[in-house]
């Protein structure tokens, strides 16, 4: 065909490749089917494309998972709403793969695509899919289907409505546990669209089924249920029906259960209300803190924060309080470091007193605690403690913990600790990190672990930034200075590092004065890599001096270094003299 | 012993002896060829409904036969031509098969990875194509094998020959007839006049989409999900749980827990590796999925015990709900206790109430409500005890024989030397014991004499039936010498009926009853 030299051949193209043996090739082509259906046309899209793609159903997984995303935004190239129907078939194809992210995005494309259909056409094409799925013979369909019932439903007339209901109770009792699984996570979406009787007949007899299912996965998603059905419900009704449910599964046999209820239990307190939180949750709750699962105890710890947010101070202490203090030297090592991510956040809701009498020793035990995620848990979170209490209360404690996390064996911890540094610092206040923690910072720059030299450089500069130049100038630079000396040359390298970052914080007075002649004597290193850092150092630094110091001291520098016998160096200085000149130039 | 009752006993049980028929042989060895190594069966598996067979060996590959007898679509004309009498028993062909694993080379630890395949498990069905998981020592692979359209594509906008640039077209030819199917008739097609490319209202008429013909179609195996480097040690087993959604692999020391969906992480459940390994002691060599309760699982050890476990108590399991073990009686330990005490193998019967052991030397059956004993315990080849010496010295003592259960609990089987198998009746009362042959003539080697091995002395009345160590060297005294190196290690019994597939070197042999 002569096509090859007309306009067309690339959309031509893109058609051939659809069925190309080369699967990025067909990639390339699905991604961009829009284009081939604007070049066809809405009717032959209809009539063309969707059916052919829909016969090409056996292609690759991840054909096919281009082909359900692309779909979903596909109602404009099918000749708008009225036609989005046509759209149904190869989605519906694609609903039965057993390819679960192919199978999830058919899903999402049809409920897409529904939620614009006409009521009409729903009636028409919609409901009649969904219930095709739900009786196919494979699984794969039938744990599709449960996704789509809360698209099809609304429009559906009465009996339609009967059907669709005892449909879905059918797929909660389905031989498969992939189905009622499926069937479990849709409930709480299908639940929102019925009508407030069968919601409280129909709806809660099926979660009661799921609630009690053999597997303990079915079971696990019946509690996400729980909240979805509790907001759903009115607060009576949430009382009567879900509340015992819960309470239920918080002393159920399988921990997976238990675990999924202390990471639910906020939402599901939100959903029951304050009254029976306090009378029933707050008990559940405590007994998971307690529970003999450690992984249980993580999730619960994990929300000590936000459920003393719900509840009075008062009860708080009362009833949460004392558990906390049991967490705090919690046999696992992991129930105690999600402890320390999230008890300082209690602080506030306790106040100051209940904090400094109770809340206070915890987070000492914890500072003090041999593992050091817990301790640098607890020193990521200071700021909130600060703000109740005060630093002063604090620091006593708190510098024992930073030096032995500073001087930790395994780097990155140590690296973890710098990364606070600056926190800590203005948390601090000068005079405190001055005493205490500056000869830490400078020991970092000669650490044998090249990640610590250069977060320590790092950690320098936001120091500078945080206590300005003045400070910098009297604690810093000196201290970095002394060290461009140390014997060997990674260390040298570091220093240079440092004073890159710190010229452009310390301003063009100070660099001209303290560092450049520091960088200068580096030039004439004997190690070529020092040499050529130099080289990079001054390219970094030239744009904040004065231009004579450039012509005076920079480019002389530059110039030795680019007669270098080393190649490296000569390539780094070149390079920096021409970004000046370049610079020169402009200007 | 008392072999003049065999009709009195026979007509009191409830279950008469099975009489074992050769059904079908695949890969059967001509007289004097050499069996190489590759060759080798290595694991053989019934999926659920028994309509696949699926067959590993030690050359990493996975064979696939699937049944002919009970389907009709497909083979209704051989089954006419085969002239079936009414008694069907399932007969399979050779469907398909795929190279699982492929030698590797860790090249951390400085050890090679065998591409024998150790286990294979089936999945759950779904849209007509299988799917299975096959192991070896360090991973463990996913396989969906389904039935693929050989495509032909025709009716390209542009002529693969002179197509260029972007275009590496398909390299299928073109259909010799052209195609109007798509609407698009050919006269116009290249008339179009457009130079724009603000696409028309109505569409360009001149592009057509290409048209796929397909008349055949060819298995196609392709791995889905490679689970790998979860493993320190060889894995030994691994079992599908009855949610669907995860499955365990158990090697020497650890059984983790995997999402069928997830291939990068895994879960340990169990560790038994102590903290110094010179305390070692116990090694696990089996593990296996209850088949109904999700959260229940047993493993056994080396040292012959069969330890339950409940997923609910712990995320890390490392206590047990129920152990099994049998005290063993005083005064007969020797050197050979703790090594025959080992168990290679365990099942559980299709309801998940027993469990099958198997020993160096002995079948146990277990009730998984009663910890104070086996059940029943059948003697595969007492015979051998007193050559254990011999069979320690040749490495023999470590074979690691396979058991099986009858989709109806009411039978066992396990393999033995000289590629011989034995089947026991294990339903109250039950004295059947039967020794096979996996060759064509599957009885050859029985005796119908008085003296015929392994009867019990009698009915036992308690549901504890001991077979008596009857076995003597009945079969040696037929001139038969034993050979350790035909060994029957890998079998399978129809999740359904009455047949046995068993491996004996590279022949895959099913018997029938």
């Amino acid at each position: 065909m002569s096509m090859a030299d007309e306009p067309l051949y690339p959309i031509a193209v893109l058609i051939d490749e659809l069925k190309n043996d080369d699967i990025q090739l067909r990639l390339n082509s699905i991604r961009k089917l829009s284009t081939i259906a604007r070049a066809l046309g809405e009717e032959r899209t209809r009539k063309e494309l969707i059916p052919f793609l829909t016969e090409n159903n056996d292609d690759d997984d991840e054909v096919l998972l281009a082909m359900a995303a692309e779909l979903g935004g596909f109602i404009p190239y099918v000749g708008g709403v009225e036609h989005a129907s046509a759209l149904l078939p190869p989605l519906e194809a694609f609903c039965s793969v057993e390819e679960t992210c192919v199978r999830d995005k058919a899903v999402e494309s049809l409920c897409r695509i529904g939620s614009h259909m006409r009521d009409t056409d729903l009636v028409e094409y919609f409901i009649p899919l969904v219930k095709r799925l739900a009786a196919g013979e494979w699984f794969t369909a039938r744990v599709s289907a449960c996704g789509l019932f809360h698209i099809a439903y609304p429009s559906a007339p009465e009996a339609s409505k009967t059907e669709l209901r005892s449909i879905y109770s059918q797929l909660c009792q389905d031989d498969m546990p992939m189905v009622r699984r499926s069937a479990a996570t849709n409930l709480g979406k299908f639940a929102a669209t019925v009508e407030y009787t069968h919601l409280k007949a129909d709806i809660m007899s099926i979660f009661d089924d799921l609630t009690q299912d053999d597997q303990d996965s079915v079971r696990l998603l019946a509690v996400e249920g729980c909240a979805a059905l509790g907001k759903l419900l009115e607060p009576q009704d949430c009382v009567a029906h879900i509340l015992p449910v819960i309470v239920n599964f918080s002393q159920d046999k399988s921990w997976r259960v238990r675990y999924m209820v202390a990471n639910q239990l906020y939402e599901l307190c939100e959903a029951v209300g304050p009254e029976p939180t306090r009378a029933e949750l707050v008990p559940a709750y405590v007994r998971l803190l307690r529970d003999n699962e450690a992984e249980v105890r993580i999730a619960a710890a994990g929300k000590v924060t936000k459920f003393c947010r719900i509840l009075s101070s008062e009860h708080a202490i009362q009833n949460i309080l004392p558990c906390v203090k049991e967490l705090s030297s919690d046999s696992s090592q992991h129930v105690r470091s999600t402890l320390a991510s999230v008890i300082m956040g209690m602080a506030p809701v306790l106040g100051k007193e209940t904090t400094i009498e109770h809340l206070l020793p915890i987070f000492l035990s914890l500072l003090k605690d041999e593992f050091p995620d817990v301790r640098l848990n607890i020193i990521s979170k200071l700021d909130q403690v600060n703000q109740v209490i005060g630093i002063d209360l604090l620091s006593q404690s708190l510098l024992p913990a930073i030096v032995e996390l500073a001087e930790d064996r395994h780097w990155r911890v140590r690296l973890a600790i710098i990364e606070y540094i600056p926190l800590l610092a203005s948390q601090l206040g000068v005079t405190f990190f001055d005493d205490k923690l500056g000869a830490l910072c400078m020991q970092w720059l000669q650490d044998k672990v090249h990640a610590i030299r250069e977060a320590a450089a790092n950690n320098l500069k936001r120091l500078a930034e945080e206590f300005g130049p003045d400070w910098a100038m009297q604690h810093i630079i000196q201290k970095v200075l002394e060290m461009i000396n140390n014997p060997h040359y990674l260390y040298r390298m570091t220093i240079l590092r440092a004073i890159s970052l710190l010229a452009p914080v310390v301003g063009p007075e100070v660099t001209c004065s303290n560092l450049l002649p520091a960088v200068v004597a580096a030039s004439k290193d004997r190690v070529p890599n020092i040499k050529f850092n130099v080289a990079k150092v001054l390219q970094s630094i030239f744009p904040i001096v004065d231009q004579s110091v450039v012509e005076k001291t920079i480019r002389p520098c530059l110039v030795e270094l680019s007669e270098d016998p080393d190649v490296d160096v000569r390539y780094f200085s070149s390079q920096a003299l021409q970004a000046i000149d370049n610079v020169m130039m402009s200007s | 012993m008392n072999g003049g009752d065999d009709v009195v006993v026979a007509s009191e049980e409830p279950l008469q002896p099975l009489e074992w028929k050769f059904s079908q042989v695949f890969g059967e060895r001509a007289a004097g060829e050499e069996v190489q190594e590759v060759d080798i069966i290595s694991a053989i598996e019934f999926d659920k409904s028994g309509n696949h067979l699926a067959t590993g060996d030690r050359g990493g590959r996975v064979v696939l036969f699937e049944r002919t007898d009970s389907k009709d679509h497909g083979s209704r004309r051989d089954l006419e031509s085969t002239d079936y009498s009414s008694s069907r028993h399932p007969e399979f062909r050779y469907k398909t098969e795929f190279q699982s694993h492929e030698p590797e080379f860790d090249y951390l630890k400085s050890l090679e990875i065998e591409e024998k395949i150790n286990k294979i498990k089936w999945c759950q069905t779904a849209n007509g194509s299988v799917f299975l998981l096959s192991t070896n020592d360090k991973t463990i692979k996913f396989w969906k094998v389904q039935e693929k359209k050989v495509k032909k594509i025709s009716d390209m906008n542009i002529d693969p020959s002179k197509a260029i640039g972007n275009g590496s077209s398909s390299s299928n030819s073109n259909s010799s007839k052209p195609h109007l199917a798509n609407g698009g008739s050919s006269d116009k097609s290249y008339n179009y006049p457009s130079n724009d490319f603000s696409f028309p209202p109505g569409g360009l008429p001149s592009l057509r989409l290409p048209s796929v013909v397909s008349h055949e179609t060819s298995l196609l195996a392709r791995c889905r999900r490679v689970y790998a480097h979860a493993h320190d040690y060889h894995i030994n087993s691994i079992s599908n749980n009855s949610d669907g959604e995860t499955f365990i692999s158990a090697d020497d020391l650890r059984i983790n827990l995997w999402n069928l969906e997830i291939s990068n992480q895994s879960f340990n459940i169990v560790d038994v590796k102590p903290t110094n390994m010179e305390d070692l002691t116990e090694v696990i060599t089996s593990a296996e999925f209850h088949p109904t309760h999700c959260n229940t699982l047993a493993y056994s050890s080396s040292k012959g015990s069969i330890r339950l476990i409940d997923l609910r108590q712990s995320a890390l399991c490392d206590s047990h709900a129920k152990l099994f073990e049998e005290q063993e009686a005083p005064g007969s330990r020797s050197f050979f206790t703790e090594i025959i005490a080992s168990i290679s193998d365990i099942k559980f019967a299709k309801e998940g109430r027993y469990i099958l052991s198997r020993d160096y030397m002995t079948l146990k059956l277990w009730d998984i409500n009663m910890d104070s004993g086996p059940v029943s315990t059948f003697r595969v080849h007492e015979y051998l005890r007193p050559k254990l010496c011999d069979l320690y010295e040749n490495d023999s003592i470590f074979d690691k024989f396979e058991c099986c259960l009858s989709g109806d609990g009411s039978r066992v089987s396990t393999g033995s030397y000289s590629n011989l198998f034995r089947v026991f009746g294990c339903a109250p009362g039950s004295t059947e014991a039967t020794t096979l042959e996996a060759s064509k003539n599957p009885t050859r080697r029985q005796v119908p004499t008085p003296s015929r091995p392994s009867r019990s002395l009698g009915n036992s009345l308690t549901r504890v039936v001991r077979r008596a160590g009857a076995e003597n060297t009945g079969v040696d005294a037929n001139g038969n010498s034993f050979d350790f190196t035909t060994k029957l290690l890998h079998l399978a019994w129809h999740p359904s009926e009455n047949s046995i597939a068993c491996a004996a070197a590279n022949s895959l042999y099913m018997y029938y009853a």
